[in-house]
């Protein structure tokens, strides 16, 4: 079977359980799609996973009530050896890509990181995968009886729902102790989409000059436009923003059909995590800045003009 | 207590990567120590100065001959000696972390510390996959960290935000970017290092096979429209911007 350990929050299966699902039946390999559900109170999460999957297995215990990377890899280790999963598929998040690995050396498996395709050759498996802060695109392939995968985030399409709902089961485990103690924890809650489940993204740099102008015109033209809010590394260090907004190699990645860059000089840490959005804008007073050479559409001005008039023409 | 910090060598961050032959070509490439694991030698060498109980701090790097130079980096800026597995077989981080837990139970250590993400795999595996080799717990992307006697304290960045944890070692740290400011090597040190051991190893008694091939490699550059759009006059330039996303990339609303 393969095996895909579905990534949820908030009670609601993630827009990334639904792309692994597109990464599964695309890739040629066969057997059911098989969904993991592991957490506490995920009786909603699994019933949505079972529209897309031929079956879901679901984990509901108090012990896994918080995520913890060695909790997670005994899990999906287990099930993926019970169920004789030949592929497992985990989500291309921070946690999916801190606990997949551990499977892999459990399971003694190979493993394919952060793929952008999936496809069966004969007995093997080939993915494409980007190296190199992103500038190079990498394809490798396995071949052993079962390999671990984890998945970019929107590189594949949503699936639709399944004809037919899969059936759903309670599994049980056998979970460790977990060692780490959580003992604090501030979660960045932001009332705006989700960065990596965005169209649109309007991200702030530096340049934008100070918190308060980044509120009002990066904030400020992404409600105008439903988007979601990106940082730069250097304006997070430098405290205006919340590390859940960063964009970039020790931030997040992001693949909207636009993202406006405003006051961002285009450092390739910065790129490596948008340079594959579908187009780029660019706003900033530096004509020489790196961002605009990866731009659809630039702008040479300053952001504190320009974008007031954004906005209010996004409002007409 | 032991320390072994890993260090990889890279191209800098602004070199020009070339393909020949379907693989990455380095010729001419400025390489330097993996910034994410110098964020990890530093952070040793302050764990020590802090007055926590490290008797020594061991570098480790697997690779060619060339990756001594990042060795050599970490022995100046204070590392106590360095270890050179020296091969030219491309390892995947599943197989290297093979190579980097044995190392640390032949050498003893009780923390190792390594880059968050490296940047030429662009892979976050070494750390996680060294910690279950070992069995031991990992801590992957720390931005605070502190040791009082054997237990671990600080903070690090998760899916939705960030956590302190605390937890015993052994264990795998991986660290990045706003943990500290690594120092540079000044030329006495620099000096100093020369005379440090640099141990050289050998691949084949680690018994390990990578298990990816890498079939091919490309630089795919998506071709941008490059259109600018003249500044001067705010308003205009605004109407415009909207116009071209709304019409012709048809992008918003």
């Amino acid at each position: 079977m393969i095996l895909i350990v579905a990534e949820h929050a908030g009670g609601k299966l993630a827009k990334s359980t639904l792309e692994m699902v597109t990464a599964a039946r695309g890739s040629g390999r066969e057997g059911p799609v098989t969904v993991l559900v592991l957490g506490q109170g995920v009786a909603d999460v699994a019933n949505e996973a079972a529209k897309y999957a031929d079956q879901v297995l679901v984990a509901d215990l108090p012990q896994l009530a918080q995520y913890n990377a060695e909790l997670w890899a005994a899990a999906v280790a287990q099930i993926a050896r019970e169920g004789e999963a030949h592929t497992v598929l985990i989500g291309g998040s921070r946690s999916g890509r801190e606990y997949a690995p551990r499977v892999a050396v459990k399971l003694e498996a190979p493993y394919l990181e952060d793929v952008i395709a999936l496809s069966a050759h004969g007995q093997a498996l080939q993915a494409q995968r980007y190296t190199y802060l992103a500038r190079v695109t990498e394809t490798v392939e396995a071949e052993a009886p079962v390999i671990v995968v984890t998945v970019k985030p929107g590189s594949f399409a949503p699936a639709a729902p399944a004809p037919a709902a899969g059936e759903q089961y309670d599994v049980e485990l056998d979970l460790p102790a977990p060692r780490v103690e959580v003992t604090g924890k501030s979660v960045e809650k932001s009332s705006r989409v989700a960065l990596t489940e965005a169209d649109v993204i309007v991200t702030g740099g530096r340049g934008v000059g100070s918190p308060e102008n980044f509120a009002a015109y990066v904030e400020g033209l992404a409600d105008r436009l439903g988007a979601g809010v990106g940082a730069t590394r250097a304006v997070v260090d430098a405290g205006w923003r919340p590390y859940a907004e960063q964009v970039g190699q020790t931030g997040k990645t992001v693949q909207p059909k636009v993202y406006i860059a405003l006051g961002v000089s285009g450092a390739v840490q910065h790129l490596s995590g948008m340079g594959k959005s579908r187009y780029i804008v660019a706003i900033n007073k530096d004509a020489e800045a790196p961002i605009f050479k990866v731009a659809d559409y630039g702008i040479v001005g300053d952001v504190n003009q320009i974008v007031p008039a954004l906005i209010e023409a996004a409002g007409k | 207590m032991k320390i072994l910090t890993l260090v990889r060598q890279v191209p800098d961050a602004e070199a020009r990567i070339k393909i020949t032959a379907q693989n990455v070509d380095l010729e001419g490439a400025t390489l330097v120590i993996d910034g994410m694991d110098e964020y990890g030698v530093e952070e040793a060498l302050r764990l020590r100065e802090s007055g926590a109980n490290v008797e020594e701090i061991v570098a480790l790097a697997v690779g060619p001959k060339r990756v001594e130079d990042a060795l050599r980096t970490a022995l100046a800026m204070g590392v106590d000696r360095a270890i050179h597995v020296e091969t030219d077989v491309k390892l995947d981080p599943i197989a290297l972390s093979r190579v980097v837990a044995q190392v640390a139970q032949q050498e003893g250590v009780k923390l190792i510390l390594v880059g968050g993400q490296e940047a030429d795999w662009d892979s976050q595996a070494l750390g996680a996959a060294t910690a279950e080799r070992l069995g031991w717990p990992q801590l992957t992307w720390t931005n605070e960290l502190k040791l009082e006697g054997d237990t671990l304290s600080g903070r690090h960045d998760v899916d939705d935000g960030n956590e302190s944890f605390r937890a015993g070692l052994p264990a795998v740290v991986t660290t990045q970017q706003g943990l500290n400011e690594p120092r540079y090597p000044t030329l006495p040190n620099i000096m100093k290092a020369k005379k440090k051991e640099l141990r050289k190893d050998d691949l084949d008694r680690y018994g390990v096979q990578p298990a990816v091939r890498v079939i091919n490699n490309e630089i795919q550059t998506r071709a941008r429209l490059n259109r600018m759009i003249d500044g001067k006059d705010p308003q205009a330039a605004a109407e415009q911007l909207l116009d071209l996303l709304r019409n012709e990339a048809k992008v918003i609303a």
